[in-house]
Order: structure tokens, then C-alpha cells, then sequence
């Protein structure tokens, strides 16, 4: 019997060797100092000096921050609170400028019984986004509902105003109803974003509801013109009339409809707010009002016009190409300019045409022809298959367009959209030069203007700058998750 | 035959708007609210406060010919201009006068087809500097270095001022007046130099005020006042008699406090024609018998409008200078109401 036999039972390991740690330098904030800050001779360098240029900047604007005074009725105020609390040679930021201009940096001279108005305008303007931005329901969207309608309720409540809860309770009910028919939350609100437009202008100018109303009426007679042109006199007559008539109507027909309307009823709510001029606009209100109109215009004007500018028509395309080219050929303030000053030399005189509307239709052109080039990036990028697969299967050009060429043009195009909106967003401080009173310049200059706050410097700057970065920050938050969620090609 | 067209209506357009604009009194009483272009803002001069109520020593002429021809010195449109916009607002009608501290040039009044009804303040350019520098006069600037705002009158008054007394400086180009204020503050230059009521607002805005001196010389001639359009010479008129009725109400002692009183009639035959006691001077302009009185209660005198807008009892603190009644030895001196 050899030894050979009884050792050969096998051999079973109950215990298991405790697991090291790795090496110092192999592991946690070491390897990761190592590998990213501390590579080589030139990184170590890049890192130290960085680390020394953010300790400078901290060094410098942390006390000024830490020093902040929320509490004064002016700089000098501001500047014997700091002495007394931090010494005499603290510097410190005044932040009570904010506080005491706040109404003024978010509305400008906007009458202030009227502040729930464009706050209302605000707050239905996510109801109105909610089933543009959002395909699918979610439970997120139902705790932002309820945030929205709370406030509204809370803005109701603290100007003792009935409207804002009227306008939420008929949406609500209209929404209710298409969904027990069978529309699916958001898709039932897909009307609101129309009615929207005509709503945000009501609050925000005030005047007869039917002014509105009768707008968004011509809206109405375009789409009857072409239901009954369309089946007699063909798809080409009918596109036609859709927009002559509406056109026709907003002429002649909807200016005594609109007088005689507005004089049988009350000058009351709901039919009559009491008007609030363009020159009262500032502020945030004045930014918001002219990047979101200028935003929801510019886009599918700028669809149309690329859409010119690859159409085989000769007459059609040279004209997009020609709008386009100029747009682009000339800088903003240039059209401000002329918006401003250059057309009332040419209007007929007493002709009050509104200021803020004229730089919202420059604003538009201007962003639709970049928008237009954008798109036409996002169309030359399609592969010629599938404009020729749509012609295989018998589709119109429009139908084309609509149902093949253009959700995969605008799905390439997304990131270059929403620059150009964030461009145009931030492009509204230029009203600065046409006098109107912007957030950035033209009511921090006001404010300077004051006795009380000559002499503050970077806190407007800053907490203008803040907000706009917020609004900024959260459309480019958007267009990733757009693009995320549109993403075909890896599933 | 199309150009001719073109040019047709281009010409007629230009013939109507001379028509229209040539009855700016009718213009302005048919719609009820008086259109001044002021600054967006300049401090004493014209801001609107937290409520957005616009004040100051510009302002303050809106509200006298407002309160002269509408009754009402709360009928006005204040259209916030900037130095670009400004005359071109008034030449195509957006605005009936511009009270916006504008300095009255030969070009302005001539080329630019405006007529200067007055002068409301007396301006000139000076200079600001730290009192460690030891300067106390603008002559011992040579070789210094200054914040100047671009594309200003005061940049070519600057230029002037250093050739004629053979020194050099070397500019320092700023944007605005803030940004100006804050280039000197962290040292960038070591004189400022703007208008002297703005280096006064400017200072008095320091933190430590006592540190800098604004120097005795006064390098320019910068007559501020409201102007119209040319054309319209009632509407000139108005504008230069609420003016110089102002002016007058201060000398005679007039003040917002007794116009009241005194337009019931007073021995000095001046002051009951100014008041509209004694003749009808304002039917010769257009107006009514009271509107002196109106635009005098408006704000007060011209004194009054002074001191409680950029006077000394204000943080600005401007003396009345070149500013006073030519009877205390200052520039203001209105012709007679007769």
C-alpha cells in the first residue's frame, strides 16, 4: 500500500485566504489623483496651477459672498451694515438691491394689481408645454400638474382674483372630457398650446376677450375652407383658400364682430381685462414674451423655409434663399434698428404700430433663417433611400414630408434647434438698443439710475445672468432627453 | 415707371408726415398723453423709482409741459431713449420732446433739423482723480491715464483739452458711465472724466467719497435742453416759454407753494400776465390763461425742480454754479412775459 493512496483523498480548502487590500497607489483617491491630475510632469503642472487659480478665485469672491446683505433700502445701507458686522475693510454683496427691485427686474413697469396676469400667463404656459414636450404620461407630470394647479389656486387666492381658477377649472373640464372619451393623458391638452397663444396675449395686454378670440377664429375659417374646398376644387385650390380666407377675415370680418361683440357685453371679466400697454413690458416678462413667441414661430417657419430651399420650384427657392442669405447677412441690432426706427419714417404718421410686436417679428425672422439652415443640415443628412422609398410607396410630398423625411430631419437636427433657441433666448437683451427696458441692461441701468443704488456693480449682473442660465440650462437638459428618448438606432 | 412710383409715394409719405407733424399741439391734445423721450437713466436727471414713477431734473420739464398743455401732469408717455435712439425718435414722431440732457451743438440745431428750446442745465466736462495722487489742477495731468467713454462728445473735448496744453495722456475706452466708475475705482486709470453733475452723482455713489476730488477746470461747454422738431414753431414756442416761465417763477419768487395765491392777482403787473391775470399770453401759443400756473405747480419753480432733484440738500449735492438766477450771478435769465 503506498502513501500515495491514503494522501489521495482530496483536497478541500475550508478557509479562504482573507482578500488584501491593493497597493496604496493602485486603489481609491490616490490612483484616481494619480491617473487624472498627477499623469506626468505636464499634468502635474496643468493641476497646481489650476488648483492655485480656484483657490485665488474663491479666495476672492467667497467673502463677497459670505458678507451678503438682504436687508437695506440702499447701497449706503448696505455698505454701514457690512462695515458694522465684518470691519472696516470688508467688501460684501448687496443683495437687498434684488429684494427691493425684484418686482421690477421680473415685470418690469408692469401695473402691479396686474402681477397675477403674467404670473397666470406663466403658469398656463406649462399645461401648454406639457403635451408638446412630453409624449408619455408619467408620474411625474401628474406631481407637476398638481404643483401648477395649487399655485394657480394660491395666485387666485392672494389677489382675490376668480379668473385663474376659472381658466384651470375649464381646461381641466374640456381635458376631463377627452380623456373619458378615450384620449390618452397628455395627448387631451394637444389643443391647449392653440388657445394658449390667444390666452397669454389676453392676460398680458388685456382688452376684449374676443380680440383673441377672433384671431384664433381665422384659424378656424382656413381649416372650413379647405374641408369644403378640398373634395370639389382639389388640394391645390383648397390649400389656397386656407390661407386667403383666414387672411380675409382678420381683414374685414373679425373688426366688427369684435365691436359689436365687445360693446353687447359688460366691461368685465371674464369678457374685458383692462389694457396694459407695450411700453409697461420689462424685465423677465419682456424676455419671456419675446424668446417664447419668437421660439414657437421661428420653428416651423424655418421648416417651411428649408423646405424652399431644396424644392425644385426656381421661383420658391429663390426666394428662401434669398430671405435666408440676407437674414443671416445681417447682424440683430441691425434689424432692431429698423424695426425701431427706420420703419416709422415710412409708415404713414399716427400709425401706432406696437413696438414690442416689431421686434418680435424681427426677432422671428431672424432665428427662423438660422433655423432653416439647421434644418437643412438635418434634411442632406437623411440617405437618398428614404426620400426615394417614400416615392416608392405612392406617398404625396407632403406626406412625404410628414410622415417619412421630416421626424428623422428634426431628430438630427435637435441639438442645432435648440442652440439656435437658446441663442434667440438670450438674443432678447438686445432690445437694450431700441430702448426697451431688458432685464440684463436696460432695468439694471434703471435701477443704477436710482440715488439710492448708484454704484452697485456685479449683483444685477449676477442674478440677471443666474436666471437666464437656469432657463438656458434647462432647454439644453431638455434636448438630451429628447434625443435620448428618440434614439432608433441601438435598440 | 416704377421707380417714379416708388419715389411718388416716398415723397408723399414724407409731405404727410411734414404735415402732421406740423400741428404737434393739435397732436398731443387729441391724444391726451404728452410722448417725452427721456434717458433710460441718468441719476438726478431721470429714473424711475421702485413703482416705476420716473423723476428727476429732466422728468420734471415733461411734467411742466404736460401740466401747461393737458392740464395734467400725469398724462405723459416717458420713452426711455439711449444716445442712439434719441434723434431719431423725435424726427419720426415717436416722440412730441426730448428732455433728455442734451448737449445744444450747432449740428443739432441746424443739420439735424431741431430746435433747442432753452437751457436747462449748464454742464460742463471735468475730471475726477484719487486725492493721493496730490493733482489739484487738470493742467498737472500730463502723462496720466484716463477713463473716457467712447463715441462721446466728451472723448474729442478730451483730445482738445490735452493738445492745447501740449500734454499726453493715454485713454482708457469704457462703455458706460458704470462700467466707467468701476475701472477707476480698481485703479485702471487715474482720472475719470465725463460731464461734472455726472463725476458729482458719480462721487457721491463711492464708498468713501472724501478719497477723491473732482478738479476745478472745466474743459467744455455742455448746454443741456429739451429740443423739438423744426417746423412747428407753436410747439417750440410752448416748450420754451414753459421753460422760461420756470426760470421766471423762480426769479419772481413764485413757487409751487403760493402760485395759488399769487394768480389771484398781485402788484407786479409781470407776474399776473405770467399768471394769467392780467392779458391772455397763452391764447398767443395756443393755450389757455392758466397754464404757466399749471406748469409752475407741476414741480415747482425752476429753483424748486433744482434742489430737490440733484441739489446740494440731495446726495448728489450739485451747487447752482453757472445755474443760478443772473441776478445771484448764474446763467439763467428769461425774457420777459409781456
Amino acid at each position: 500500500m503506498s502513501d500515495l493512496h491514503s494522501e489521495s483523498v482530496a483536497f478541500v480548502r475550508d478557509t479562504m485566504l482573507t482578500p488584501q487590500s491593493p497597493p496604496a497607489s493602485q486603489a481609491g483617491a490616490i490612483k484616481w489623483l494619480r491617473e487624472n491630475l498627477f499623469s506626468g510632469p505636464m499634468n502635474t503642472i496643468l493641476t497646481i496651477l489650476g488648483v492655485g487659480i480656484v483657490v485665488y478665485l474663491v479666495n476672492l469672491g467667497l467673502p463677497w459672498f459670505l458678507h451678503s446683505v438682504w436687508n437695506a433700502n440702499s447701497l449706503a445701507e448696505c455698505r454701514s451694515a457690512i462695515t458694522a458686522t465684518w470691519g472696516p475693510d470688508a467688501h460684501g454683496a448687496c443683495w437687498a438691491m434684488i429684494r427691493e427691485r425684484w418686482s421690477q427686474f421680473m415685470f418690469g413697469f408692469y401695473p402691479n394689481v396686474f402681477y397675477w396676469r403674467p404670473i397666470l400667463a406663466l403658469l398656463l404656459l406649462f399645461v401648454a408645454l406639457a403635451p408638446i414636450l412630453f409624449a408619455e404620461f408619467s408620474n411625474r407630470l401628474t406631481i407637476a400638474g398638481g404643483v401648477v394647479a395649487a399655485l394657480v389656486v394660491w395666485l387666485a387666492a392672494s389677489y382675490g382674483e376668480w379668473l385663474p381658477v376659472g381658466i384651470l377649472a375649464v381646461v381641466a373640464a374640456i381635458a376631463g372630457l377627452l380623456a373619458v372619451q378615450g384620449t390618452k393623458w397628455p395627448h387631451n391638452l394637444i389643443w391647449f398650446p392653440i388657445v394658449y397663444a390667444g390666452i397669454a396675449f389676453w392676460l398680458l395686454w388685456g382688452g376684449s376677450i374676443f380680440t383673441p378670440i377672433a384671431a384664433l377664429a381665422g384659424i378656424v375659417v382656413g381649416w372650413l375652407a379647405f374641408r369644403i374646398l378640398a373634395p370639389i376644387a382639389g388640394n391645390i385650390v383648397a390649400v389656397t383658400a386656407a390661407v386667403v380666407a383666414p387672411v380675409l377675415w382678420w381683414y374685414f370680418g373679425s373688426e366688427p364682430v369684435i365691436d359689436l361683440l365687445s360693446r353687447a357685453l359688460p366691461r368685465v371679466e371674464p369678457f374685458w381685462l383692462p389694457p396694459v400697454d407695450s411700453d409697461q413690458f420689462g424685465g423677465f416678462v419682456l424676455a419671456f414674451v419675446i424668446g417664447l413667441t419668437g421660439i414657437a414661430f421661428s420653428l416651423p417657419m424655418g421648416i417651411v423655409l428649408a423646405l424652399g430651399r431644396r424644392s425644385d420650384m426656381l421661383l420658391v427657392k429663390a426666394l428662401c434663399v434669398g430671405f435666408i442669405e440676407f437674414i443671416r447677412g445681417v447682424p440683430l441690432i441691425t434689424l432692431l434698428f429698423t424695426a425701431s426706427l427706420l420703419l416709422n419714417y415710412f409708415l404713414p404718421p399716427g400709425t401706432n404700430f406696437d413696438i414690442i410686436l416689431r421686434v418680435i417679428i424681427m426677432v422671428t425672422l431672424f432665428s427662423a433663417a438660422y433655423i432653416a439652415e439647421v434644418i437643412r443640415g438635418g434634411l442632406a443628412a437623411l440617405p437618398r433611400g428614404q426620400y426615394e422609398a417614400a416615392d416608392a410607396l405612392g406617398l404625396d410630398y407632403w406626406k412625404a414630408q410628414r410622415l417619412i423625411i421630416m421626424p428623422q430631419a428634426l431628430k438630427i437636427s435637435i441639438p442645432g434647434i435648440v442652440s439656435s433657441f437658446i441663442g434667440l433666448f438670450k438674443d432678447t437683451t438686445l432690445v437694450v438698443f431700441v430702448a426697451l427696458l431688458d432685464p440684463l441692461k436696460g432695468i439694471t441701468d434703471a435701477v443704477r439710475a436710482s440715488i439710492e443704488w448708484k454704484g452697485i456693480y456685479w449683483e444685477p449682473y449676477i442674478f440677471v445672468g443666474a436666471i437666464f442660465f437656469l432657463v438656458c440650462f434647462s432647454m439644453s437638459r431638455y434636448s438630451m432627453y429628447l434625443e435620448n428618448r428618440l434614439k432608433r438606432e441601438h435598440r | 415707371m416704377k421707380k417714379s412710383v416708388f419715389l411718388g409715394t416716398l415723397a408723399a409719405t414724407a409731405l404727410l408726415a411734414g404735415y402732421a407733424s406740423a400741428a404737434t399741439l393739435d397732436d398731443v391734445k387729441a391724444r391726451g398723453e404728452l410722448n417725452c423721450g427721456v434717458n433710460t437713466g441718468l441719476v438726478g436727471f431721470a429714473a424711475p423709482d421702485a413703482n416705476g414713477n420716473w423723476q428727476g431734473f429732466d422728468v420734471a420739464i415733461c411734467k411742466a409741459v404736460a401740466a401747461a398743455v393737458l392740464g395734467d401732469a400725469t398724462k405723459i408717455k416717458y420713452v426711455p431713449t439711449t444716445s442712439e435712439t434719441r434723434f431719431t425718435a423725435l424726427a419720426s414722431g415717436e416722440i412730441d420732446v426730448l428732455a433728455r440732457n442734451t448737449t445744444w451743438t450747432f449740428s443739432r440745431d441746424t443739420d439735424l433739423a431741431f430746435t433747442f428750446t432753452g437751457v436747462n442745465y449748464y454742464d460742463g466736462q471735468g475730471f475726477m482723480v484719487k486725492k493721493d495722487l496730490g493733482v489739484t489742477s487738470a493742467k498737472e495731468l500730463d502723462g496720466a491715464t484716463v477713463c473716457i467713454q467712447t463715441g462721446t462728445t466728451t472723448e474729442l473735448n478730451l483730445a482738445d483739452f490735452f493738445k492745447v496744453n501740449n500734454m499726453s495722456y493715454q485713454p482708457v475706452a469704457i462703455q458706460t458711465n458704470a462700467e466707467g466708475e468701476q475701472q477707476f475705482l480698481a485703479g485702471a486709470c487715474d482720472a475719470y472724466t465725463t460731464d461734472a453733475s455726472g463725476l458729482a452723482a458719480t462721487r457721491a455713489a463711492f464708498a468713501s467719497p472724501d478719497d477723491y476730488i473732482i478738479l476745478p477746470e472745466i474743459i467744455s461747454k455742455e448746454p443741456l435742453g429739451p429740443l423739438v422738431r423744426q417746423g412747428d414753431d407753436q410747439w417750440a414756442d410752448i416748450n420754451r416759454w414753459v421753460l422760461n416761465a420756470l426760470v421766471a417763477a423762480e426769479e419772481y419768487g413764485v413757487t409751487s407753494a403760493n402760485v395759488e395765491e399769487l394768480s389771484k392777482g398781485t402788484d407786479n403787473p409781470e407776474i399776473n400776465r405770467m399768471l394769467g391775470n392780467e392779458g391772455d399770453l397763452g391764447a398767443m401759443i395756443g393755450l389757455d390763461k392758466d397754464w404757466a400756473k399749471r406748469a409752475v405747480s407741476a414741480s415747482g419753480n425752476y429753483g424748486e425742480i433744482f434742489a430737490a432733484t440733484i441739489g446740494e440738500s440731495t446726495p448728489i449735492g450739485l451747487a447752482r454754479g453757472l445755474n443760478a438766477q443772473w441776478t445771484q450771478g448764474g446763467l439763467l435769465y428769461s425774457p420777459p412775459f409781456r
